[in-house]
């Protein structure tokens, strides 16, 4: 690329002394020579690829290096030099007992939410695609709308409906019978004070904002399934549970895999919900994960290198799930 | 007789549950609104009515006056449309050329760019958002929306680049061939032929981008800290509901007109959505 704006003058000079014809204009000349190279993808990749090799890959590079580093308020004023400290801030990470307790929320949370998501995600999708075109593409609007209220709103909305003081959750509760564990012992029930409590809500929440993607995903799976199949497997006597295992569990397997694997990440990395629902920063046994890398870093006096060593820790875990992730999409041919 | 009997009941009985369904998940949405129309004493009660018995407006007067930060909501929603129209359309362009890039051309390293593309859309922002704000801090891009479009931009130009290339391969060749024999040079190919063909899936996949910048918290919540008058609408609703204590009402009305513009957006594309995200993400 440099050759040819080096080269440019000069053969300009040379193309204004000759007949038409003979010379070609510098456009097409370039032209001529990016084709010659095959490098048209390339500058076509370049700059999407430069904007986020800046700002996505190299604070990732960053996140690694300091994590390696004594890299606090005075660091970032420049009134210190930064200190490598070698695998110190691991080592601090490992005897944290409030980090294991924060690992710990997480993957219980994710191992709760990402089943219950795909179950209700499933059900909702076999429910569409049974029901009449009016009835289905109702019910289907109506749950893309869940799914596009923003993250702060819908936990706004939740907070309130789960309140202590006039929120309708306790409400209900308190007008629920008896054998079904409603009572009076309810009212001025507090969902947000205490880890359990706060992340059932959490986990309704992700509930409700995520399955109607998953509902999306599996009706037009099995759209593709040609009904003969089930039809075939009623005559045969199986009954919808034997038909679902038998016929279109193992006909959507990848895009259950795919759907699996992205509610993982997903589940596990929630923050903006959590952050609202626990009352910002405030109740520390009520951090996951990804809320404690957040406070480490940004609560004085923030401890931007043990952030970033537990940042990096969750940043591989995620990215572990991510590689099953790919192959999984490139065993479906993601990748053609 | 008998088995159209039954056919008809559990019709009845499906559509019933599709009608659960749409109520369960309208539910919040529903109360959201209807709060935000209520006065203090209709939603501050032991026994709350789903409709508000004498609606006001006052709650939303709070909001567009700007009784809490001292700005009116406009002020917000100015700075989310332009951090978002800006992000959008600079990741919509740039992922265009990538997705030409990827689905016309053959090239060394196309297969780990793809799998690259894939590997970042799973990266943690609440991680990242570390590095990125020592960086912005030297840079000066804090309580900047230039630095919040830089960021939102590159976030969500892999997830664009993904969708848009199923879009743009499915532009048959010919066309551009065709085009390119009558004389047409590359860049006139792009605007005649592949841009106006490209255009519906270029809907589709920058509706994504538009709704994670309007809707991104972590990225904005760390790098607009100290100008509240730089807020956008996530950060502003979030800390309407921090410092607002209890005025639900006021809180239910901010909500709403943060939320309710992002979903008549998606109703009116949800078509198109829907194409954009079966072809995003399951296929691929």
């Amino acid at each position: 690329m440099v050759k040819t704006i080096e080269r440019r003058p000069g053969r300009l000079g040379v193309l204004a002394g000759r007949p038409a014809g003979a010379g070609l204009a510098v456009r097409q000349r370039t032209a001529i020579w990016i084709r010659r190279r095959r490098l048209a993808p390339y500058l076509l990749l370049l700059p999407s690829l430069a904007v986020v090799a800046a700002l996505v890959l190299w604070p990732t590079v960053q996140i690694a290096v300091f994590s390696f580093q004594n890299y606090g308020l005075a660091q970032l004023a420049g009134t210190a030099p930064t200190q490598w400290v070698g695998l110190g801030n691991y080592s601090q990470i490992l005897h944290d007992p409030e980090f294991w307790l924060s690992l710990r929320l997480s993957v219980i949370s994710a191992a709760v939410m990402v089943p219950l998501t795909l179950a209700v995600g499933t059900l909702v999708g076999l429910l569409l695609s049974r029901l009449g075109r009016r009835m289905a593409a109702f019910v289907s609007s109506v749950s893309v709308l869940a799914w596009a209220t923003p993250a702060v709103s819908a936990s706004v909305i939740f907070v309130w409906l789960a309140t202590p003081d006039g929120g309708v959750v306790d409400w209900f509760l308190t007008k629920l019978p008896h054998w079904l564990g409603g009572g009076a012992h309810w009212a001025g029930f507090s969902w947000t004070n205490a880890a359990l409590p706060a992340y059932t809500l959490v986990t309704a929440l992700v509930v409700w904002t995520s399955f109607p993607f998953i509902a999306v995903s599996v009706l037009a799976g099995l759209r593709a399934i040609p009904p003969e199949l089930h039809e075939s497997a009623r005559v045969d006597g199986a009954g919808p549970w034997r038909s679902f295992w038998r016929v279109t569990y193992p006909l959507l397997r990848p895009i259950f895999r795919v759907l699996f694997l992205l509610s993982v990440i997903w589940d596990f990395g929630v923050f903006t919900q959590v952050y609202i629902i626990i009352g910002e920063l405030g109740q520390r046994d009520e951090y996951n994960l990804g809320i404690y890398v957040y406070a480490t870093a940004f609560q004085l006096p923030p401890a931007y290198g043990q952030a970033s060593a537990l940042a990096f820790v969750l940043t591989i875990i995620l990215l572990v799930i991510t590689v099953g992730y790919v192959r999984a999409s490139v065993k479906e041919g993601a990748l053609q | 007789m008998r088995g159209r009997l039954t056919r008809r009941t559990r019709r009845a009985g499906l559509n019933l549950l599709g009608l659960l369904v749409a109520l369960v998940t309208l539910f919040p949405i529903f109360w959201m609104v209807s709060t935000a129309f209520k006065p203090a004493t209709e939603w501050y009660t032991l026994n709350p009515h789903p409709l508000p018995a004498h609606p006001t407006l006052s709650n939303f007067r709070a909001v567009l006056d700007g009784s809490v930060i001292g700005l009116p909501y406009w002020n917000f929603l100015k700075n989310s449309l332009f951090v978002t129209l800006v992000s959008v359309l600079a990741s919509s362009l740039m992922a265009l050329l990538a997705a030409v890039a990827v689905a016309r051309f053959r090239f060394r390293f196309r297969t780990t760019y793809l799998i690259m593309l894939l590997i970042v859309q799973m990266l943690p922002m609440q991680a990242l958002v570390i590095s990125l704000f020592i960086d912005f801090r030297s840079l000066n891009l804090l309580d900047s929306l230039v630095g919040l479009i830089l960021a939102y931009t590159a976030w969500a130009l892999p997830v664009t680049i993904w969708m848009l290339r199923n879009f743009v391969a499915a532009v048959p060749r010919e066309l551009e061939e065709a085009a390119a024999i009558d004389g047409a040079g590359p860049v006139r190919v792009f605007w005649r032929i592949l841009l106006p063909l490209v255009a519906p899936g270029l809907v589709a996949t920058s509706v994504f981008a538009f709704v994670f910048a309007y809707n991104e918290f972590i990225f904005a919540l760390s790098f607009l800290g100290a100008d509240t008058a730089k807020f956008t609408l996530p950060i502003y609703v979030q800390y309407f509901y921090g410092r607002n204590g209890a005025d639900w009402g006021a809180i239910m009305a901010a909500s709403t007109l943060f939320t309710v513009p992002v979903m008549v957006f998606f109703l009116l594309v949800q078509r198109r959505l829907r194409a954009g995200l079966v072809a995003g993400a399951v296929k691929g």
